[in-house]
């Protein structure tokens, strides 16, 4: 293993500066879309439900699109950024004539991806506070959620961009893989009260399911110790298989 | 970390032996031994896919051989990559610019590669705005400037860290002559200042005006290495006669010459190289019909020697 941290926050640090440049354009969407789902679907559709998982239809929904806005802030940077500077834009082979190490690219991508997911689900969370849909200090607990959904999501999306050839196959990413994963997570229903038993085993395997379930936890106040720990396990050991593939595509690619 | 590992001063900058390296089916190179001594201006000459860029990503640790070793200021690149890259600079051949951003920031994010820190990261991008004569355009987006501006960017990107050993790759392919002329004065200036270099072209003047040791390079191997004039001394000849001429007219025309030569030909142009181009003229004169031919005579150049050492003739056969 050699990772440096110092050489990893200077690939973080050039997104960095980057980002920096253009926030003032990147951050409005960011308020934006998750806003449009809870006024569209929270207060729209939620007006004809009584209530969902024992809380009123809004209450429901808000924990679970923090972790979508975390989810798709990470993504995004981990897929088409991390496609575009590795191929087109070179960074890392510029990266790789100074003493930066694979690992440390590797390294300061995640970290930076998990830096956007973090504004991405922390400007939403912001806004939830502000309309009183977050009750302080209780869900204060989602924010780790957040995290670690910007982790796993860092890390799928890196790994995928490592190991994929052409960029357009970042649609299929897109359409076939985070979409479905966006509507069954039980962000807009709860699983358990639609699946048969059989299905909820399945359900499980479901990436995003784990952190929402744990944000919920924490806008509700109530943690169930057991079923806490396994959500956090599944992002970690995830998380980390995931990030071990990209270790190996990313040394491929950039050591050939 | 940074550990400043020292080694033996005295030995070559760089040293490759018996280097190999397959892509697959495709030997990129084969068996390459190099070295480059201290304070040297080194060319690598080759043709396009002749491993020149694969040796150099080898020599600075990127690209792992598979064979044989790479040693970098007397240290196995192998165990040290991390300690070597902090000590050499590299210029790629594609532009690795971040278009968005301006010279500045692009010199302050490079820095940070090399953990410079303020303040004297902000006096390290002063000095390289200053050396490369980047200030007119110091604060607008790399992607508004010039093919030449961004080249001589992308030269002080990899001056960041003072580096003793300055690689470059194709420096000056698709720029206008000036420019080239500027770089090449750039450049001159470094290894004046004690820089070790070590460049890839296939431009031949580029080598011929800007190196000290040329080593020329076809199908991954190393097939001859000195400077530049010794070289043509050694292998061909200083001076070179070239003129229009039939299969069927040569023999005529060629009669009863003796004094040795280098022949090349291409179509219906003939190419000799020998050491004294008056006495091949005179004897043509003597011989060619009216009007005569025309000749020209001329300084035997790294073109002439890199077309004779590799076969390839200017029709483009083997």
């Amino acid at each position: 293993m050699s990772v440096s941290p110092r050489y990893s926050l200077a690939v973080w640090h050039r997104n960095a500066t980057m980002y920096g440049r253009t926030w003032k354009w990147n951050i409005l969407p960011n308020f934006f879309e998750p806003v449009f789902y809870l006024a569209a679907v929270g207060v729209g559709v939620g007006a004809y439900i009584q209530e969902m998982g024992g809380m009123s239809y809004l209450e429901f929904l808000a924990p679970g699109l923090v972790c979508v806005a975390a989810m798709n802030g990470a993504s995004y940077e981990a897929t088409y950024n991390v496609f575009v500077r590795m191929t087109f834009e070179k960074a890392y082979d510029a990266m790789l004539t100074t003493p930066v190490e694979p690992d440390d690219v590797l390294a300061g991508e995640t970290l930076w991806a998990m830096t956007r997911s973090a504004i991405y689900g922390g400007c939403f969370f912001l806004i939830l506070v502000l309309v009183g849909l977050a009750p302080l200090p209780t869900s204060l607990l989602a924010i780790p959620a957040m995290l670690l959904t910007g982790l796993l999501f860092a890390s799928i999306g890196i790994a995928f961009s490592l190991y994929i050839e052409t960029i357009d196959l970042f649609s299929f990413y897109f359409t076939l893989f985070l979409t479905p994963l966006f509507l069954f997570s039980d962000v807009f229903f709860p699983l358990e009260e639609r699946l048969s038993p059989t299905l909820q085993w399945v359900a499980e395997l479901l990436p995003l399911l784990h952190p929402v379930r744990l944000s919920r936890m924490a806008f509700r106040g109530d943690i169930s110790p057991g079923l806490a720990l396994w959500d956090v396990t599944y992002v970690l050991v995830f998380s980390a298989i995931l990030l071990a593939f990209a270790r190996r595509q990313a040394f491929r690619r950039l050591t050939s | 970390m940074t550990m400043h590992v020292s080694a033996d001063s005295s030995g070559p900058i760089v040293e490759t032996r018996n280097l190999c390296k397959r892509f697959g089916e495709r030997t990129a190179v084969d068996g390459l031994d190099l070295r480059v001594e201290p304070g040297v201006c080194y060319g690598l000459l080759g043709p396009n896919g002749a491993g020149k860029t694969t040796t150099l990503r080898m020599v600075y640790g990127v690209t792992r051989p598979t064979s044989g070793s790479v040693h970098v200021f007397g240290l196995d690149i192998a165990e040290h990559r991390r300690d070597v890259r902090a000590r050499l600079g590299v210029t790629l051949q594609d532009s690795v610019l971040i278009e968005q951003l301006s010279p500045e920031d692009n010199l302050r994010v490079f820095g940070r590669f090399h953990l410079l820190a303020e303040p004297e990261l902000s006096k390290r991008v002063d000095e390289l705005i200053d050396f490369l004569h980047l200030g007119s355009h110091r604060d607008a987006p790399v992607k508004t400037l010039s093919g030449g501006f961004q080249r001589r960017l992308a030269i002080a990107l990899s001056l960041m860290n003072r580096p003793e050993l300055l690689v470059l790759d194709e420096p000056t392919t698709g720029l206008d002559p000036a420019v080239r002329l500027a770089l090449w004065a750039s450049v001159r200036e470094l290894r004046e200042a004690g820089t070790t270099v070590l460049l890839t072209t296939h431009y031949m003047d580029e080598a011929e005006r800007l190196c000290d040791v040329v080593g020329i390079v076809a199908d991954g191997k190393l097939i001859a290495e000195g400077a530049p004039r010794e070289l043509i001394d050694r292998h061909l000849a200083p001076e070179t006669v070239e003129f229009d001429c039939s299969p069927a007219d040569e023999v005529g025309l060629l009669d009863g010459f003796a004094a040795p030569t280098h022949r090349l030909r291409s179509g219906n142009r003939l190419i000799f190289h020998l050491s004294d181009a008056a006495t091949l003229v005179e004897h043509i004169h003597g011989r060619d019909g009216e009007p005569h031919r025309r000749l020209v005579v001329r300084p035997t150049t790294l073109e002439d020697l890199f077309l004779s050492l590799t076969g390839a003739t200017l029709e483009g056969g083997a």
